[in-house]
């Protein structure tokens, strides 16, 4: 596990640049990396498989540890990380699903991703297929009233395959309170673990349920 | 002032959206609507057809663009309606972000042109759709004038892999005309200019230039715009557009038609302005001048100056 982090975090250093968003990208990694390392089904080889996993990373400042995590597992080289927001690069400050293998999503403004993954998690039901979507969010975008509706939508509609996550390093301007249980309030499967404990992690994402969305704060300090 | 004909209940572009929806969710698996609490009644018996690929969100218009998104990306092509403020301006972000941006295909068909919620203040007005919609790019733009209009060109657009957006109006044309998706239709030729009339304001632009020997093309495209047919029919460098909503979003298409020509340009539409009366569509066509009697009159002097 340590391993790993620091595996990433090597590779990260070698695309600098986002000294603005540096906390965020570190606040989601070890979350990205048991996601990618224990839970997701994906094919680097055929990124847009039907049967992959869907992962959409709705905070999409900061993506240097997710685009870290994706090189590590094959996207594309790890030299790619030097052109990190460069002219010559394909890895943006904020990421772009039509140059970076493995994004599903381009994203970057707050409370767009949660909505695109209903919909992907309703498209999957649609076609009765059971891969999961799961979308990241920070606790600083759920002041967006665009999550709010989403949230609502989700846990109305019962998306048992849709998992959200939420990366709590205490940004919001606006005290949230206890996000997982205000989830619970809205039909999720809601729970908390510490956003740096692998097991933890782990064992959260993995965890469905028959008839609720489930959602996962993950509290990084 | 001659009376503009507007749709009977029976004969609306709305309900038209209903049945064209209908049929060809019948033969395309891949079509799926989305609404947001608008138009749920008219669309009961899609809804009742296809459980599976509808769905009501509730009044939540950014989630509902989302949705659709998140359909697109998964192979579906989503169909999104509302009133036109909600449907383009409240979620114009989402429009921008997560169709354009991702360069996804989806369809978005608002109902409420203009002032055709006559009675219902500001709010409920759709007169910037089209003007900020033509900065988006990608995003193709159709303004049917007739309800029959409207199915033959949600026909050819629909799974063309583009954003698109389709406006209803009450108003209407009286007539059909044969109208292809990216083209502009030749309704006559002139002599003394070239008149651009856009969806449902041709049959008062042709009651305004009666008498006058004017080419007149039908606009139901607005993007992608067809300045090749324009080129060919502006002739005397004299142009006038006639647009339903805020006037002068077809100008800036107009002008890199005719870049390498000596071109005047007189641009009629709503003007900008918080309208605060209620009453009637016609109403507030007398208030902004948008009857035949006010166009010909602007058009006459616009040709004699």
């Amino acid at each position: 596990m340590d391993d790993d982090i620091a595996r990433l975090g090597r590779l990260m250093k070698t695309g600098e640049g986002d000294e603005k968003h540096d906390p965020s990208a570190y606040s989601t990694l070890d979350v990205i990396w048991v996601l990618y390392d224990k839970i997701l089904r994906f094919d680097p080889e055929n990124p847009r498989s039907e049967d992959r996993d869907r992962f959409v990373l709705s905070k999409g400042h900061g993506p240097l540890g997710f685009y870290a995590v994706l090189a590590d597992k094959g996207y594309f080289p790890p030299e790619e990380l030097r052109h990190f927001m460069t002219w010559e690069g394909i890895l943006g400050g904020h990421p772009d699903r039509n140059q970076v293998p493995g994004v599903e999503a381009s994203t970057g403004s707050l409370g767009h991703g949660l909505p695109m993954a209903i919909g992907m998690a309703l498209g999957l039901r649609m076609k009765r297929r059971d891969r999961r979507v799961f979308v990241l969010l920070g606790d600083g975008e759920c002041n967006e009233g665009s999550v709010w509706e989403s949230v609502l939508l989700a846990g109305n509609l019962g998306l048992a395959n849709l998992t959200c996550i939420v990366i709590n390093n205490h940004s919001s301007t606006r005290d949230l309170g206890d996000l997982a249980q205000k989830l619970g309030t809205f039909g999720w499967a809601a729970t908390s673990v510490n956003g740096r404990d692998h097991a933890a992690i782990e064992a959260a994402l993995a965890h469905t349920d028959e008839r609720r969305p489930a959602a996962v704060v993950a509290d990084v300090g | 002032m001659a009376s503009l004909k507007t749709a009977g209940a029976a004969d609306t572009m709305r309900d038209q959206m209903a049945r064209t929806l209908e049929d060809l969710m019948a033969h395309d698996e891949r079509l799926a609507v989305v609404l947001a609490d608008i138009s749920t009644s008219q669309l009961k018996g899609v809804f009742r057809a296809y459980p599976e690929r509808t769905i009501n969100v509730g009044i939540m218009e950014q989630t509902m663009i989302g949705v659709c998104a998140g359909l697109a990306m998964e192979g579906f092509i989503p169909v999104a309606h509302s009133i036109t403020p909600f449907l383009v301006e409240r979620p114009y972000e989402q429009l921008k972000d997560d169709f354009c941006y991702q360069r996804l295909g989806g369809n978005f068909i608002s109902i409420g042109a203009s002032y055709d919620y006559s009675t219902e203040g500001m709010t409920h007005h759709g007169t910037g759709d089209v003007p900020i919609l033509r900065t988006l790019p990608g995003m193709e733009i159709v303004v049917p004038g007739t309800p029959d209009e409207f199915d033959t060109l949600f026909r050819e657009a629909y799974a063309d892999g583009a954003p698109t957006y389709f406006r209803l109006s009450a108003r209407r044309n009286a007539e059909d005309r044969p109208v292809r998706f990216g083209r502009l239709d030749v309704v006559r030729q002139g002599s003394r200019g070239t008149v651009l009339a856009v969806g449902p304001m041709l049959d008062v632009t042709m009651a305004a230039i009666a008498g006058l020997d004017l080419t007149v093309l039908y606009c139901a495209t607005i993007a992608p715009f067809d300045a090749e047919t324009l080129r060919a029919n502006a002739t005397t460098g004299d142009i006038v557009v006639v647009e339903p909503y805020y006037a002068g979003a077809l100008v800036p298409d107009v002008a890199a038609a005719l870049r390498d020509r000596r071109t005047r340009v007189e641009s009629i539409g709503v003007p900008r302005a918080v309208l605060t009366r209620y009453g009637t569509p016609e109403h507030h066509d007398v208030a902004l001048g948008l009857t035949p009697e006010g166009i010909g009159a602007r058009i006459r002097r616009f040709l004699d100056a």
